[in-house]
């Protein structure tokens, strides 16, 4: 089973955590001037990266925290851990 | 026994099923994806509307994606009319393929149960029932008892965890053969003068303001008239490449198969509950399968705890299962929607037309979309079952949300 790096827990079994999507989504400044095909783009549309993906994911069972990962979805392996109060790394 | 010649005894190579022509430097449709849609639509594009100058261009082997890795679940038992029409319309079509393709598809109408093991269950399958029923779609709601008489081994006892309330059943639901599906197709469309492409991988689009003039791909540039998608869990791949947005989300799927065994299970059982789906292969497998792995992934691969946990479930609903051995587990790319419906139709390019969003349930429809995109693009016009699903829909709110009726269920 993959381990996955909980940053407050370090690395733990990949069935301790649930996936939350894509990373960096904000919610919208300014909610009620968007139009229908802004609120569609919010609600529904997320990028489909094959390859490097900045994503959420949830230490559900164990700290119930929140983080971000670099992850390749081609190959499934993490390449970065980071908490959400940190800006996305830089990566090559 | 006398020594021989390992082979010597085996019949001569069979005739193949299709050519393999090098591509044409031009064709009035380009169809990308080799899988049963792909293969679906060219069939109908070639009878249907005599429409034969066109290629499908599969970057791997012929239906070597989910084409090859789905469980094979065929049914129309979805909750919306919408739905209905492009389902119940594929299963008419399933009736006849066998005649129609001249080939076997082994299409076994056994019937499938979709369990209820909660009064929320219960309430939402008797209303897909009545849905059904007013759409003309066979249905019948089941009492545990009647459950039983249907699929003996379903542990409909008192002493379970999730108990069966009861289920849906719709008799004419089943399973066929998808390797010779596809082949089927393929067969018909490269006898009607359709070049099927493998190993061709389109890694690019010339286009020309609001058209696309052609693709670019690993064995040369090739024109088209129109371009059809069908590329299912690699279509973002595409999209991404001619700047369209959709929609979906790639997700590994996987399933397994048992050892081959007596023939036990008389039907397809599923339970979005229990989390599992249930049918016998005719070769005696049985196959199984649940939801997408929760993550993003093009691996074609998934996590070994589902797998687990799927067959934990079976054993649940089936005690007789506890001593089968897993002889082998797979997964395929599926793209999810956010409604649980397939995106198919237009695209701001004018003569691109897209098809996927199946997810986890795009085989049964095989014929069905094939049918309605070879309409489509013959007529440029969406075909009124495909209608109802275009990408705009998440604009204007009109989605067609069957996460009842799909979800575990395929
Ligand atoms: C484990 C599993 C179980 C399933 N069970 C069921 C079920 O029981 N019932 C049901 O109805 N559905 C089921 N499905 C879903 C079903 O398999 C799919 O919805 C359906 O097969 C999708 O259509 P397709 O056959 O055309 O896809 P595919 O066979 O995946 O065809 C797409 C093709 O496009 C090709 N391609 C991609 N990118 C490119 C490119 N750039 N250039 C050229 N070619 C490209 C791919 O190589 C692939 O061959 C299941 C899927 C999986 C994975
Ligand atoms: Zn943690």
């Amino acid at each position: 089973m993959q381990l996955i790096e909980c940053p407050w827990c370090g690395p733990r079994e990949e069935v301790e955590f649930s996936y939350g999507g894509q990373a960096h989504v904000p919610y919208p400044d300014t909610p009620g001037e968007l139009t229908d095909e802004e609120w569609a783009r919010y609600v529904f549309f997320r990028d489909n990266t094959r390859g490097r993906f900045a994503e959420r994911w949830h230490h559900s069972a164990g700290c119930r925290r929140w983080f971000n990962a670099i992850r390749d979805t081609a190959t499934y392996r993490f390449e970065r851990v980071y908490r959400l109060d940190e800006p996305r790394p830089v990566t090559p | 026994m006398s020594p021989r010649t390992p082979g010597a005894d085996l019949p001569e190579h069979p005739d193949f099923l299709w050519r393999n022509p090098e591509p044409k430097r031009s064709y009035d449709v380009v169809i990308v994806g080799g899988g049963g849609h792909g293969l679906a639509t060219a069939h109908y594009l070639a009878k249907n509307h005599g429409i034969t100058n066109v290629a499908v261009v599969e970057k791997g082997w012929l239906a070597g994606g989910n084409m090859a890795r789905n469980t094979t679940i065929i049914r129309s038992n979805y909750l919306w009319d919408e739905s209905s029409a492009i389902y119940e319309q594929a299963l008419k079509l399933w009736e006849g393929l066998e005649e129609d393709l001249g080939y076997p598809i082994l299409f076994s109408q056994r019937g499938v149960l979709n369990l209820a093991h909660t009064l929320q269950d219960v309430r939402d399958s008797v209303r897909r029932v009545e849905a059904n029923k007013l759409n003309g779609v066979d249905a019948e709601w089941l009492e545990p008892d009647e459950v039983r008489k249907v699929c003996p081994i379903v542990n409909t006892s008192a002493d379970i965890r999730y108990r069966v309330l009861g289920a849906t059943y719709q008799p004419r639901a089943g399973i066929a053969k998808h390797d010779y599906v596809a082949w089927g197709f393929a067969r018909r469309a490269s006898e009607a003068g359709i070049d099927l492409i493998q190993d061709c991988e389109v890694t690019g689009f010339a286009t020309d303001g609001n058209r696309v003039t052609g693709v670019r791909t690993t064995r040369g540039d090739i024109a088209a008239g129109t371009v059809a998608l069908c590329a299912a869990g690699h279509t973002s791949v595409l999209t991404d490449m001619l700047g369209i947005r959709v929609p979906v989300q790639s997700h590994p799927l996987q399933a397994l198969v048992s050892e081959l065994l007596e023939p036990v299970h008389p039907t397809v059982v599923m339970s979005n509950a229990v989390h599992v789906y249930v049918s016998q292969a005719h070769k005696g497998e049985l196959v199984m399968g649940a939801g997408v792995d929760s993550y993003n992934g093009y691996g074609q691969r998934g996590a070994f705890h589902i797998i687990e946990r799927q067959m934990a479930a079976a054993v649940e609903l089936f005690p007789v299962f506890a001593r089968a051995h897993l002889l082998r587990t797979w997964a395929g790319i599926v793209d999810t929607s956010p409604d649980a419906s397939p995106i198919v139709g237009r695209t701001p390019y004018d003569n691109v037309y897209l098809n996927c969003g199946w997810g986890t349930g795009g085989f049964k429809a095989t014929p069905g979309i094939g049918w309605a995109l070879a309409h489509t693009i013959a007529h440029d016009e969406p075909h009124p079952n495909v209608a109802p699903f275009a990408l705009d829909r998440f604009v204007s709110g009109a989605l067609v949300d069957e996460h009842g009726a799909a979800a575990v269920a395929h």
